[in-house]
């Protein structure tokens, strides 16, 4: 029997995948995009399976309002590193260090 | 709680829904030309949605009859208190814009409309009572804002700005909703008043893992260490007007939606998130003043000192009482009259050419060839020091005299002695203006609405500030007295 504590485990891994992705990653910014929505696909894997386990809606409807806003973030995301490609030529992430920091 | 109520009560978010999107169909059909038009249009909007929250911050709304929309929205004293803030920090940001981005030729029609509906999502974030809603009004303001900090699209810092501000914007973004999942498994609700309920009885170990993300997202957004790197490149990076955007209102916003996260849905777990905001405030105030020492550009030197002062007014926080608040959202107040002066001198410095001047090294002197410039800024540098006839040492006192009378003195004593850290930095732009061999770069011309920013930002920090002392501070008590009502 599957239970919630196994869904848990899998967006708690999901989420350390992305996390990780964010600070590993060393190549590319596209792969920085796509461990932000791995993140977003934890979060929602968590609402879902509480939702379904405390028999309430709220989780699925917060669910729904992160895709719509991951896909908005998804969108404002890209157009910013079109014009970032567009001046600097590259979008190699070791490349993103005109300012130390 | 019937609609018309509802919608009464987020009149201001209304007023600026409907004037941004009218803006930008201005800004569809107009083109770049109408920018000026759509920038004063947006300045009275604001103006309009700051008068509409007037009434419930000066009447001290509290309780039921604040809540819309079946208690996903509160427009109380607190939420007036921020939004008249943020209102503020946001129409100033649009007055000091055209003459920086004219010299870029870069006056877009979007400015305007997308700090306005930045401006409707942070005013969202203040009034939250859900965490459904405190998400949509965080990312409508982020989602802004990424926009915003990558406005200059041909200039390189600005576009590596936004770059840097979305990627790590959209990782505290998640770490928070991480959070937020798990403290609505475990809390069975996404309600604030419902999460203090179900919490009353102590802290599971899946509610406490939910608390410290939401905790870590939210350091994020206010940049408390140890979530700080992004500060300086940030506003290095981002045009200067976006700058005096990101240094005041979102600031408030977070900040305001900190305290209402932490004292409604925490509010009897205080001692579980205490530790983590007296760590955050030490670590801010220490990491925040040994930054700026060694910083050369005066916009990075902001972004650290922004760092030490959220970690002074995490102080307040960290005592978890109504005094401790109230001192909170006084600091506020002060904070963003001396950031607005200080942007606004900043813009000020331009040379013959009319560039910005951003180096320290090249302000040497300024006192003999700009005295007034010299002049307002080294008040804005004693004030941001809290160095005493400033209002800024005002601010500072209320929140460890909160420190002291809420018995935690250890922390009081160890941010003062840290505050006379950040004091060298303030008091090295003095002496560089004052004291050095004058490099006579700074010889633009002002803007006039630059002039009387800075004018009016001076007055306030400086000793004639004091005369405000009472009335402000009534306003910070009835508002936290408003936050506390609900426990």
């Amino acid at each position: 029997m599957i239970g919630v504590e196994h869904y848990v485990v899998v967006s708690s891994i999901l989420f350390v995948l992305g996390v990780l992705g964010i600070f590993l990653n060393r190549k590319n910014v596209i792969v920085l995009l796509m461990a932000i929505e791995l993140i977003l696909l934890a979060v929602n894997l968590n609402l879902v399976a509480f939702s379904a386990a405390l028999h309430d809606l709220t989780g699925q409807i917060f669910a729904m309002f992160v895709l719509t806003v991951a896909a908005g973030e998804a969108a404002v995301g890209l157009a910013i590193l079109v014009i970032y490609f567009r001046g600097r030529g590259t979008i190699a992430v070791d490349d993103v260090n005109r300012m130390k920091g | 709680m019937d609609w018309s109520q509802s919608l009464r009560l987020i009149a201001p978010e209304e007023t600026l829904s409907i004037a941004s999107l009218i803006l930008l169909l201005v800004a569809a059909w107009g083109g770049d030309k109408a920018a000026k038009l759509i920038s004063v249009l947006a300045v009275a909007a604001l103006v309009a949605a700051g008068v509409l929250v007037a009434p419930a911050l000066c009447g001290g709304a509290m309780g039921t009859e604040t809540f819309a929309f079946y208690g996903q929205f509160k427009a109380d004293a607190f939420a007036s208190y921020a939004k008249v803030l943020i209102y503020i920090s946001a129409a100033v940001s649009l007055v000091v814009a055209p003459k920086f981005f004219d010299r870029f030729n870069a006056m877009r029609a979007e400015y305007p409309v997308l700090v306005l509906l930045a401006a409707i999502g942070m005013g969202m974030m203040v009034s939250a009572t859900n965490l459904i809603t405190l998400y949509i009004g965080l990312e409508m303001n982020s989602l802004a804002a990424y926009v915003l900090a990558a406005f200059l699209r041909t200039d390189g810092r600005s576009a590596e700005a936004g770059l840097k501000y979305f990627v790590l914007g959209a990782l505290a973004s998640g770490i928070l909703l991480y959070g937020m999942s798990l403290t609505y498994g475990f809390a069975g609700t996404t309600s604030f008043d419902g999460i203090s309920a179900s919490m009353a009885h102590g802290l599971s170990n899946g509610a406490l893992f939910g608390l410290v993300f939401v905790f870590a997202g939210l350091a994020f957004k206010i940049s408390a260490v140890p979530f700080h790197m992004w500060t300086p490149d940030v506003y290095e990076g981002a045009p200067t007007p976006v700058t005096t955007l990101f240094a005041t209102a979102p600031k408030v916003a977070a900040m305001a939606l900190t305290m209402r996260v932490a004292i409604e849905a925490f509010g009897d777990q205080a001692h579980a998130w205490q530790q983590i905001i007296v760590f955050a405030a030490l670590a801010s105030i220490v990491v925040g003043a040994l930054g700026a020492i060694r910083q050369s550009n005066i916009k990075r030197l902001m972004a650290y000192s922004s760092i030490n002062n959220v970690g002074f007014m995490l102080v307040g926080l960290a005592v978890a009482t109504p005094q401790g608040i109230s001192a909170m959202l006084f600091y506020l107040a002060i904070y963003v009259a001396m950031s607005v002066g200080g942007f606004a001198m900043i813009l000020m410095l331009t040379d013959e050419h009319g560039n910005q001047v951003e180096d320290l090294s090249k302000m040497a002197g300024l006192s003999r060839t700009r005295p007034g410039l010299a002049l307002g800024l080294a008040m804005i540098m004693f004030s941001l020091a809290g160095i005493p006839p400033m209002f800024g040492f005002w601010g500072k006192f209320l929140v460890f005299k909160a420190a002291v009378d809420g018995g935690m003195i250890a922390l009081a004593a160890l941010g003062f002695a840290a505050s006379v850290i950040g004091a060298f930095y303030y008091l090295k732009v003095v002496k560089v203006m004052y004291f050095d061999e004058p490099a006579d770069v700074v010889k633009g011309e002002s803007d006039i609405w630059h002039k009387l920013i800075l004018i009016g930002s001076c007055v306030v920090i400086s000793p004639l500030g004091f005369f405000l002392t009472k009335w402000l501070g009534h306003l910070a008590d009835t508002a936290a007295a408003a936050l506390f009502t609900a426990l």
